[in-house]
C-alpha cells in the first residue's frame, strides 16, 4: 500500500561544501581584483560574461520554477527546492551589477561620447544605448526578477508550515504572470549586455539565443545538483531516475533547440550577406577565433546531442553528472565566444591570459555559497507542497 | 463445435492494481501475455518487465539514411550534374543544405517509424483480433484495466490460469474465444462508405483549397505582393516604369561598351585578342552550342533546328562568310544583322571572341584538303626538330 504521509528528515550539508565555496570565492575576488587593476579593459569583458552566466543559472533557475506551475507538473515537484536555491542567486545580481555598471567605458564602446559624436550610427541609437538609460533598465531588470523571485519563494516557503493547497494556485497565477515578463526581460539582458558590447551589430534573435543557453545552463546546474544530492542522500528517498530522465530530457531538448536557434541566426546572416551582419561573425572568424566557432559547434551541440540521444544516458547518474558538468562550460564558453572577439587587443585572435580564468572560479564558489546558505535554511524538499506525493510516485 | 480459447483476461479496478497483477504475471513466468488499459500507465513497462523496445533503432538508421540521401541528392544537382550559382554562395554551401537535410531526416525518422510500427510490431495487416467485440475490450477502452493471458502461452492451461487470475482480486475473470470464421471488417459496407465519404470530403476541400480559397485576399498574400515587377507599372518614379534605366552617363560595373554599336557598315573594327588556345576554343564551343546552333547548326550548315518557324541563315562556310574578319564577325554578334538580333546581352566580350575562335575552327575543318596533311606533317616535323 503507498504510504500516505511523507518522510523526510532534514540534514544539514556538509561543512566540507561551505569551505570549498569560501576558498573559490575569496580566490576569485582577490584575483579578480588584481586582474580589474592589471587591465581593468580585459577584466570587464571576462566580468560581463561571468555576470551573464549568473544571469542565467539564476535566471533561468526562475524559469523552470515558473515553468513547473504554469504547466502543473508533479514530477519536478520533488526537486524544485533545488531549482529555488540556485534561483537565489537573483538578489545578488543588484550587487554583482556595481563593478560592471563603473566599468562601462571599457566594456561599452557606445559610451565614448568622442567616437558616438563621429558615428552616424551610433547617434541613431543613442536614445536607446544610453548610460542613463542603461543603469535604468539593469536595475529595472534585476527589480523584475527580484520582485517573482520573492514572490514564488514566500508562497513555497510558507507552504513547509501550512500545507495551504492556495498558495500553489496563487504561485500558479504569478508564474503565468512571469513567463511573459521573463521573455521580455531575458531578451533585453542579452541586448544590453551581450549584444551592446558591438553596438554596430545586431541580430533580432539574440534574445532567443540566449535564453536557450540560460535554460540549459540552469538546467545543468539543477542535474548535477540533484545528482550530487540525491547520491550523497540529502534528498527524498524516492527521487529515483526516472526523475533524473526528466532533467536528462529536457537538457536534451534544450541541446537541440540551441542548436536550431544558433544555427537560424548564422544561417539567416551568411545568406542575406550584408555588410553590417556579416562582419560579427567574420570577427569570429579571424585568427584561432575559428577553432573558438568550430568548437563552439562541438562543444555546445554534437558531443552533449550524442552523449544525450539514447535512453539510458538521460537516466545514468553518473552520465549526467557529467554532462551537466560539461553544459555549463559550454555555456560559459558561448558566452565566452560572443563577448571576447569583441576585445580590441584581440580582434586578429585569441591571446591566452589567466585573466580570462578568474571569473569562474569566483562564480562557482559564489554558486556554491548561496545553494549552502538557503540549505541550511530551508528544507530540500517542499514537504508542504499538494503534488508532493504524486511527483515522488513519479513513473516513466 | 467447442470454441477454440484465444485467452483468459481479468479486469481490475485502479492502476494501482492492474501494476500489482502484471508485476505478480510477469514473476509467474508466463510469455504470451498483454495489458490493455484505457490510457498509458506510468511505469507499466517495468511492472511488465518489457525489454526497451527495438523500434528506437529502427527510427535512427532512416533517419541517418535520410541525413544521408538529402545530402548526396543536393550535392549531386546542385554542385556536379547542374551547378547553378544562388546567391553568389559556392555550389556546395552545407548552411543552405542543412534545413533541407533536417527535413529529410526527420521525415523518413518519423514515416518509417509509423510504418515499423505498423509493421513488425502491431502485427499489421490484419482483418481482425478476437478481442475485438468482446465486454472485454469494452470496458477496458472505458473505465477498466484488463490483463489477459493468451492461450498461445507455453505455460497455458484454462482452469490454472483462471485460478491463478481470481488469486490476483480481479473485478471479474473472462474467458476469450477465437472467432468462428474470418470476418472482414474491412468490407463492410458502413467502412467503404465511411472511406468513399472521407474520399469525396477531402477532394472537394482540396480543389477549393487550390483553386479558390488561394485566390482570395488573405490567402493570396504571397501570390500578390505589393512590389514593382518588371513591366509593371511604378508609381515612385516620373517616368512610371517598373524597370529604371542606368542614370545618364554611368555603365554597369564591368561593362564596356561596344563603340560601332547600330552601325551597319562600321568604318573601323576591332581585333581578336584571344589566341584559340584550348580552353578558349571549349569555351566557344560551349557558347557556339548554346547560343548560335539553333539557327546556324552544330556545324554552322545553316540546318536550323527551329523547322522552319524562323529563317534559315546562311552557311558560314561560303567563301564570303570565311573572308569576313575576326572584328566583322564580333560586329554582328554584336550589332545582329539582318534578321539576326545583337546577343549583347546573352553572350560577353570574351565568349564572343571565343565563339569566333571556334567558328575558325569549323571552317578551317570543313574546308580541309589533302595537301593540308603533308603541311601539318612538315610543321610537325619542324616543331620536334626545334
Amino acid at each position: 500500500m503507498p504510504e500516505t504521509e511523507i518522510k523526510y528528515q532534514k540534514k544539514d550539508l556538509p561543512a566540507s561544501l561551505s569551505k570549498i565555496g569560501y576558498i573559490l570565492l575569496a580566490v576569485g575576488v582577490l584575483l579578480g581584483v588584481i586582474s580589474f587593476l592589471v587591465d581593468s579593459s580585459r577584466a570587464s569583458f571576462n566580468y560581463v560574461v561571468m555576470y551573464a552566466f549568473l544571469i542565467s543559472i539564476g535566471v533561468g533557475s526562475l524559469f523552470l520554477i515558473a515553468l513547473e506551475y504554469v504547466v502543473n507538473a508533479d514530477w519536478s515537484v520533488p526537486i524544485r527546492r533545488v531549482v529555488e536555491f540556485f534561483a537565489a542567486t537573483i538578489p545578488f545580481l543588484a550587487i554583482l551589477v556595481i563593478p560592471l555598471i563603473l566599468n562601462m567605458h571599457d566594456l561599452f564602446h557606445w559610451t565614448h561620447e568622442e567616437s558616438v559624436a563621429q558615428d552616424k550610427i551610433l547617434q541613431g541609437k543613442a536614445p536607446y544605448l544610453n548610460v542613463t538609460f542603461f543603469i535604468i533598465r539593469v536595475f529595472a531588470l534585476i527589480g523584475f526578477w527580484w520582485l517573482f523571485y520573492y514572490l514564488l519563494t514566500k508562497n513555497s516557503r510558507k507552504q513547509d508550515e501550512n500545507k495551504d493547497q492556495g498558495l500553489t494556485r496563487k504561485n500558479i497565477k504569478i508564474s503565468a504572470v512571469f513567463i511573459p515578463v521573463f521573455a521580455i526581460t531575458i531578451s533585453v539582458s542579452a541586448i544590453d549586455l551581450l549584444m551592446s558590447v558591438e553596438p554596430h551589430w545586431f541580430s533580432t534573435i539574440i534574445g532567443v539565443y540566449f535564453f536557450s543557453g540560460t535554460v540549459i545552463a540552469a538546467l545543468a546546474a539543477v542535474t548535477l545538483a540533484t545528482v550530487l544530492l540525491k547520491e550523497h542522500g540529502y534528498l527524498h528517498s524516492k527521487i529515483t531516475n526516472d526523475h533524473l530522465y526528466s532533467l536528462g530530457g529536457l537538457l536534451f531538448a534544450f541541446v537541440n533547440f540551441w542548436g536550431y536557434i544558433a544555427f537560424s541566426q548564422y544561417m539567416l546572416i551568411w545568406y542575406a550577406d550584408l555588410p553590417e551582419e556579416t562582419f560579427w561573425f567574420l570577427q569570429k572568424w579571424e585568427g584561432s577565433w575559428a577553432i573558438f566557432s568550430i568548437g563552439l559547434i562541438v562543444i555546445h551541440f554534437l558531443v552533449p546531442y550524442i552523449l544525450l540521444l539514447s535512453q539510458p544516458a538521460k537516466m545514468d547518474p553518473k552520465k549526467l553528472k557529467f554532462i551537466a558538468v560539461w553544459l555549463l562550460f559550454a555555456h560559459l564558453f558561448d558566452l565566452f565566444w560572443l563577448v571576447m572577439p569583441e576585445f580590441p587587443a584581440m580582434s586578429g585572435g585569441y591571446v591566452f591570459s589567466w585573466i580570462d580564468l578568474v571569473f569562474p572560479i569566483g562564480a562557482v564558489g559564489f554558486l556554491i555559497l548561496i545553494f549552502n546558505m538557503k540549505a541550511k535554511k530551508e528544507n530540500l524538499v517542499p514537504i508542504g507542497d499538494p503534488k508532493l506525493k504524486r511527483g515522488l510516485d513519479f513513473h516513466l | 463445435m467447442a470454441k477454440k480459447v484465444f485467452a483468459v483476461g481479468a479486469l481490475f479496478n485502479s492502476p494501482d492494481a492492474i501494476i500489482a497483477a502484471a508485476k505478480k504475471t510477469n514473476a509467474e513466468g508466463f510469455k504470451k501475455w498483454d495489458v490493455n488499459t484505457p490510457y498509458p500507465v506510468h511505469g507499466m513497462d517495468s511492472a511488465m518487465g518489457m525489454k526497451p523496445s527495438m523500434l528506437g533503432f529502427v527510427t535512427m538508421i532512416c533517419g541517418l539514411s535520410g541525413t544521408a540521401l538529402a545530402l548526396l541528392l543536393m550535392w549531386w544537382t546542385m554542385s556536379v550534374e547542374y551547378p547553378m550559382v544562388i546567391g553568389g554562395k559556392p555550389f556546395f554551401s552545407l548552411p543552405a543544405f542543412i534545413p533541407v537535410t533536417f527535413e529529410v531526416t526527420v521525415i523518413l525518422a518519423t514515416v518509417s517509424t509509423v510504418v515499423a510500427m505498423f509493421a513488425f510490431f502491431f502485427g499489421l495487416p490484419r482483418n481482425s483480433h478476437p478481442l475485438h467485440d468482446t465486454d472485454y475490450m469494452k470496458k477496458v477502452s472505458r473505465d477498466h484495466f484488463g490483463i489477459i493471458i493468451e492461450a498461445e502461452d507455453p505455460k497455458f492451461d484454462e482452469n490454472s490460469v483462471l485460478q491463478f487470475l481470481k488469486g490476483l482480486n480481479p473485478v471479474s475473470t473472462e474467458i476469450i474465444y477465437e472467432s468462428e470464421k474470418e470476418t472482414y471488417p474491412i468490407f463492410e459496407p458502413r467502412f467503404i462508405l465511411f472511406l468513399i465519404g472521407t474520399a469525396v470530403v477531402v477532394s472537394i476541400g482540396t480543389y477549393f483549397t487550390l483553386n479558390k480559397l488561394m485566390y482570395t485576399v488573405p490567402f493570396d498574400w504571397m501570390d500578390n505582393q505589393e512590389k514593382i515587377i518588371p513591366q509593371s507599372v511604378n508609381t515612385f518614379f516620373a517616368d512610371s516604369r517598373g524597370m529604371q534605366l542606368p542614370v545618364e552617363g554611368t555603365v554597369a560595373r564591368g561593362f564596356i561598351p561596344y563603340p560601332f554599336k547600330g552601325e551597319t557598315e562600321p568604318a573601323e573594327l576591332l581585333e581578336n585578342p584571344y589566341l584559340p588556345a584550348k580552353e578558349n576554343l571549349i569555351l566557344g564551343q560551349k557558347k557556339f552550342l548554346t547560343y548560335c546552333s539553333p539557327c546556324h547548326g552544330n556545324f554552322g550548315d545553316g540546318d536550323s533546328r527551329l523547322r522552319g518557324q524562323f529563317p534559315n541563315p546562311p552557311t558560314i562556310h561560303s567563301n564570303r562568310a570565311r573572308d569576313f574578319s575576326d572584328g566583322k564577325i564580333y560586329h554582328i554578334i554584336t550589332n545582329g544583322q539582318n534578321v539576326m538580333p545583337s546577343y549583347d546581352a546573352q553572350v560577353t566580350r570574351e565568349e564572343r571572341w571565343a565563339i569566333i575562335n571556334y567558328i575558325r575552327a569549323l571552317q578551317r575543318a570543313k574546308n580541309a584538303k589533302v595537301t593540308d596533311l603533308a603541311e601539318i606533317k612538315s610543321e610537325t616535323e619542324q616543331n620536334a626538330g626545334n
